[in-house]
Formats: structure tokens, C-alpha cells, sequence
């Protein structure tokens, strides 16, 4: 069992994301995020003084698009694909507690 | 828990001297605006209110796997137009998630700035010269929205809520304030100067009522003297600038029960609840912010050139707070008075009209008197200033003019031809004198009041003949003119 992350960790992430995870699950998860973890402290561990941060992979910068409208999608279509609807909505579980 | 109740708050009364003893206010403010552009942030879908539910959605703002962002240029330019605007830095910027699990947000995160915002550290002068510091101002898209069904709408009783998502990935910027407010009133008037600056730079229609302009008051309390800044709960679901008034009055007074009789009150969102007068417990503390924020693979950095910056100064419109310098220096007329005209885009009508010869005083006063109305788009300012030469000219009476202006208000056109289809001519002098003559002459006690009496008798029979001569001519007559003659006559 990795010591950079706890399986109270996990179960606090899984619960942000609301999944709900058997015990196997979480030792799984626990172990697997642990490796990650782990791939990140063998890079820490390297000198990057002289290196410049970079945000992203490629060295792009203001990829932007015209602000022209492009055709929307098919509600009935949109709708279909989701458990539930009504009135042109999607039907959801209540929801516990305000908007974030 | 029980709620604190406080006294019911008369709306524009200012909190400060009935705050209990020696208690401070601090507040920041959070504003959302959603910017005018044609489409979404990261989308093509058209940014409309009022459209019907999920008519103005595709799998990028609906958050199917698979579908790549692309940001909005016009979004993009308007968020750093707001931000000189607010006398900020617009800085090398990049995108991140702030993850949450939430209906409103089907990709479980929103994409917004976190470290590395567009803009920061600007400003708003108010016109009374007090100013708020502005932190930020972030570009990030807007949520969906739910309707909560079953149990009288409340959330924690619904049976199911419904989702539309044509206001998901709809372009924001939030201007996050300093605590720099100490006053309900400078909380409104912040408010209040930041629409005119977004209306003035085109930047949002900014309806608070449409929800295209949103406030969230962050409060607190503190002993008065002190710099330190104490708990504060951030109050949203604020609808208009008057609530907003009474949200951070009733959570003043809260917070100082709190201190008082309690201890901290809770760091924690409220909401205020508009006919209940009073705010309510948001989200219940385990769900503490734990956002997790990271950048944003799908989108590159946005980097601004010194030229674009440079352009969009270039090209900046006259600001509110400019714009009531320059009034308030041709017209010298009462600043209140300017700080209404400017609010209502009125300005202009007045420079030109001032620009032109008229009084200054006068012509803002009429502006703010007779077009307190909400569509005068049909006035404009040669008609206005046309009317007004007439006035000063004495074509038209006060009352006159006030009805040619009303003509104009409903089908604009030239104020000369619709004083002449209302049939006001200028009354000839000759014809004016005759009617005061044969007034006199019918009044002679009144009138031996009027040339012998004291200065209370003078005034009174002044108000009875001009009176008089108001009703004789239908209002026509202009009444500085029988002023003079009946000066003129008793001298
Ligand atoms: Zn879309």
C-alpha cells in the first residue's frame, strides 16, 4: 500500500466526484492512484531550476474561433440519449443542497 | 439551529447609524456579467436569453465525451475591454476546472481562470469619488439552469428537478472586488457604476432581472478601528440593487448578534431570501470547497499583444465617471442630477443642448425632470435641442415645451411642427398685455395688493394673476413674460 495517498483520501475524492466504490475498489484505486503518485515524486525529484514552467504541451498560444453561431443539435435527439425527460428538460434525482 | 431575526429593514435607509455600537462593515463584491457576444465560450451555440430549453445545445457544451472546447474571440476581446476599462492589467492568462459535481454543469467542472486570470488589479471611482479596489476580473462560462419540482420548489424537498443547459458555456467575466466597501450605499453605487461601465463599453447588456448580471456580497463585520477581517459569509441569489441593500443590512446585523451573543458566526454561503427579508444557510459544511483546480489541457494560453492592448485603449468610449466631469463642467449643475443623466445614457442630449447655448442648469433639470422615462429612443439630440432654443427663445412656454417634449418622447420628429399641430404659437406680446390690462381692470383689489402690498401680498397675487392668465390662454402664455409685464405695470 503506497504511503502517498490514503484510502481516506480516496473515499474523499470518490465522494467530490460521487462515486460510490466497494472496500476492493478502494484498495484497487488506492494502490493504482499510489503508482501515479509515485511517477510524480520520481519527476520532482529531477533539477528544473533553469527550465521555464510550461501550461501546456505545445507551444501554441490565443487558438481562437469566430464568434459565429453554428446550428445547435436535435433536442429530441439530445434528450433521448439521457434516463429521463419532461417538458423539453432533462429529468434529474433531486438534487441535496444549493449549487456550489 | 434558529435563525437570527432581525428588525425589518426599511429598503434605502443606510445601515451606518443605526449599526450597534461601534461596528464596521466590510464588504467585497462579486459580479458575474455575461458578455454579448453572438455564441457561447467554448461553442458555436447562440448566447440568447429566453430561448426555448435545450434549443441552444451541441455535445461540447453538453460535455459528451469526446468534444473539444475552442474559445470565443469576441468573448475573449470583451473580457480585456471590461478589463481596461476597470483600469486593469491584462495579463498572459490560461484556463483551468474547477471541479464540482452539480446538475447545472454537465461536464462536472466549469471552465474559468484560477492562478493566472486575464485581468487584475483595476479599480472603480464612484461619484463621489470613493474608490473600490478591483482584484480580478476572469473569464469563465456560465452554468445551466434547474428547476426544482415537487415540495413548493424548495431544493431539499424536491421530487426531481429539470436541467436546461442553453445557458451552459455562456461567456462570463466575474469582477471580484477588494473589501474595500464600507457602506450599503457605496455597495450600490459600486454595483450601479459597474452596469454603466458595461453598458458604455458594450461589453454586457448587464439585466439584473435576466440574470445577465449577477451580484454576490460577501460580508462581514468588525470593531470599528480595526484593519482585520473577520469571517464572512458570501450572500447570493441577490436580484436587484435594493436587495442587495437589504441582504448585507439583515447579515450585518446577524453577524453582529453573532459576535455579540454567540461567537464566529460560520463561514458559509447564505442565500437571500427576498420575501422572507432575511438570508438562509447555504450548502452544509462538508461539502466544503474542495474545487481541486487544474489547467485546462483542451485550451492553450490566451496572450495578449502590447498593440491589442494599445487598440482596445485606442478605441475605449468616454466612461460614466468621465462623462459626468464633462457635464458637471459645462453645466454646473447639481451633481445628483448629472449622476441621474449619465445613468440614463441622457448625457449627450444634454451636452449637445448646452453645446448649442442653452442654460445648463435648465437644460439638465428639464432632462431629469421630463424624460424620466424608459424608451426615449424617438428624442434625439437636435430635437431636443431645438426644443429647448425654442423655450429659451419664448416660442414655447414651460408647460408647452414639457408637451412638445411628451409629443417627442411617443413619435419623435421636429419639436417646431409639433408645437404647431398642438397649435402653440408664440403669444404676441400686444395681445399678452391687453388680456393682463383687462385682468387688472377687472381685480382691483388684487391688484392694489400686488403694487402696494408687502412682499407675502406680492408674491400671493402674482401666483393669482399668472393664475389667471394660465387659464385665459390655456396654459399658452410664457410666464416669465407676465412676470415682467406685471412688474412692469405696478412699477
Ligand atoms: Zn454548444
Amino acid at each position: 500500500m503506497s504511503e502517498r495517498i490514503s484510502r481516506g483520501d480516496v473515499e474523499h475524492v470518490a465522494r467530490l466526484a460521487r462515486l460510490e466504490l466497494t472496500d476492493d475498489e478502494i484498495d484497487l484505486f488506492t494502490g493504482q492512484l499510489g503508482d501515479i503518485l509515485e511517477h510524480a515524486a520520481d519527476i520532482e525529484a529531477l533539477d528544473v531550476g533553469d527550465i521555464e514552467p510550461t501550461s501546456h504541451p505545445l507551444p501554441l498560444v490565443n487558438v481562437l474561433r469566430r464568434d459565429e453561431i453554428v446550428a445547435s443539435v436535435d433536442r429530441d435527439e439530445v434528450l433521448a440519449q439521457a434516463p429521463a425527460n419532461e417538458a423539453g428538460q432533462f429529468r434529474v434525482p433531486p438534487v441535496l443542497g444549493e449549487e456550489p | 439551529m434558529t435563525d437570527f431575526v432581525a428588525p425589518a429593514s426599511t429598503d434605502d435607509t443606510p445601515i451606518e447609524p443605526t449599526l450597534p455600537g461601534g461596528w464596521e462593515l466590510v464588504v467585497g463584491l462579486e459580479v458575474h456579467v455575461e458578455l454579448d457576444t453572438a455564441t457561447k465560450l467554448f461553442c458555436g451555440c447562440a448566447n440568447q436569453f429566453g430561448s426555448e430549453p435545450n434549443t441552444n445545445v451541441c455535445p461540447t457544451c453538453l460535455g459528451l465525451p469526446g468534444s473539444l472546447p475552442v474559445m470565443n474571440e469576441t468573448a475573449v476581446a470583451l473580457a480585456m475591454r471590461l478589463g481596461r476599462a476597470l483600469g486593469c492589467d491584462v495579463n498572459r492568462s490560461v484556463m483551468a476546472r474547477k471541479n464540482y459535481f452539480y446538475l447545472d454543469m454537465p461536464k462536472d467542472f466549469q471552465t474559468t481562470q484560477y492562478d493566472q486570470p486575464t485581468n487584475s488589479d483595476g479599480k472603480i471611482e464612484l461619484g463621489d469619488g470613493f474608490v473600490v479596489g478591483i482584484e480580478r476580473a476572469h473569464i469563465e462560462e456560465d452554468t445551466g439552469k434547474s428547476t426544482h419540482v415537487g415540495g413548493g420548489g424548495r431544493i431539499n424537498d424536491a421530487e426531481y428537478s429539470l436541467v436546461d443547459y442553453n445557458r451552459a458555456g455562456v461567456p462570463l467575466v466575474e469582477i471580484v472586488s477588494r473589501p474595500d466597501v464600507r457602506t450599503i450605499e457605496h455597495a450600490k453605487a459600486y454595483v450601479e457604476e459597474l452596469r454603466g461601465i458595461l453598458l458604455a463599453t458594450g461589453v454586457s447588456d448587464a439585466r439584473m432581472e435576466e440574470g445577465s448580471m449577477r451580484v454576490d456580497a460577501n460580508v462581514s463585520v468588525r470593531p470599528h478601528g480595526s484593519d482585520e477581517l473577520r469571517t464572512r459569509c458570501e450572500i447570493k441569489n441577490i436580484n436587484s440593487v435594493r436587495s442587495l441593500g437589504r441582504a448585507i443590512d439583515y447579515e450585518a446585523r446577524r453577524h453582529i448578534d453573532l459576535w455579540t451573543n454567540a461567537g464566529a458566526p460560520d463561514q458559509e454561503t447564505r442565500h437571500w431570501d427576498e420575501e422572507g427579508g432575511r438570508t438562509t444557510s447555504g450548502r452544509s459544511k462538508e461539502d466544503a470547497d474542495d474545487y481541486r483546480y487544474f489547467q485546462e489541457p483542451d485550451l492553450v494560453p490566451l496572450e495578449p499583444s502590447s498593440e491589442e492592448i494599445a487598440a482596445i485603449d485606442a478605441s475605449m468610449p468616454m466612461l460614466p465617471a468621465a462623462r459626468r466631469a464633462a457635464l458637471l463642467a459645462a453645466s454646473d449643475a447639481d451633481a445628483d442630477a448629472i449622476g441621474i443623466l449619465v445613468e440614463r445614457g441622457q448625457d449627450e442630449l444634454a451636452m449637445v443642448a448646452i453645446d448649442s447655448g442653452a442654460d445648463g442648469d435648465k437644460v439638465v433639470t428639464r432632462l431629469v425632470n421630463d424624460l424620466a422615462v424608459d424608451d426615449w429612443s424617438n428624442v434625439t439630440a437636435e430635437s431636443f435641442t431645438a426644443l429647448i432654443q425654442m423655450e429659451s427663445a419664448g416660442d414655447l412656454s414651460a408647460t408647452q415645451a414639457k408637451q412638445v417634449l411628451g409629443d417627442l418622447i411617443e413619435k419623435g420628429g421636429d419639436p417646431a411642427a409639433l408645437a404647431a399641430a398642438r397649435g402653440f404659437e408664440a403669444m404676441d406680446t400686444g395681445e399678452l398685455e391687453s388680456l393682463v390690462d383687462q385682468l387688472i381692470a377687472d381685480h382691483p383689489d388684487e391688484w392694489s395688493r400686488f403694487s402696494r402690498g408687502d412682499d407675502g401680498d406680492r408674491k400671493k397675487m402674482q401666483g393669482f394673476f399668472t393664475g389667471q392668465i394660465m387659464k385665459a390662454t390655456q396654459g399658452q402664455a410664457d410666464g416669465k413674460a407676465v412676470a415682467q409685464l406685471l412688474a412692469q405695470k405696478s412699477a
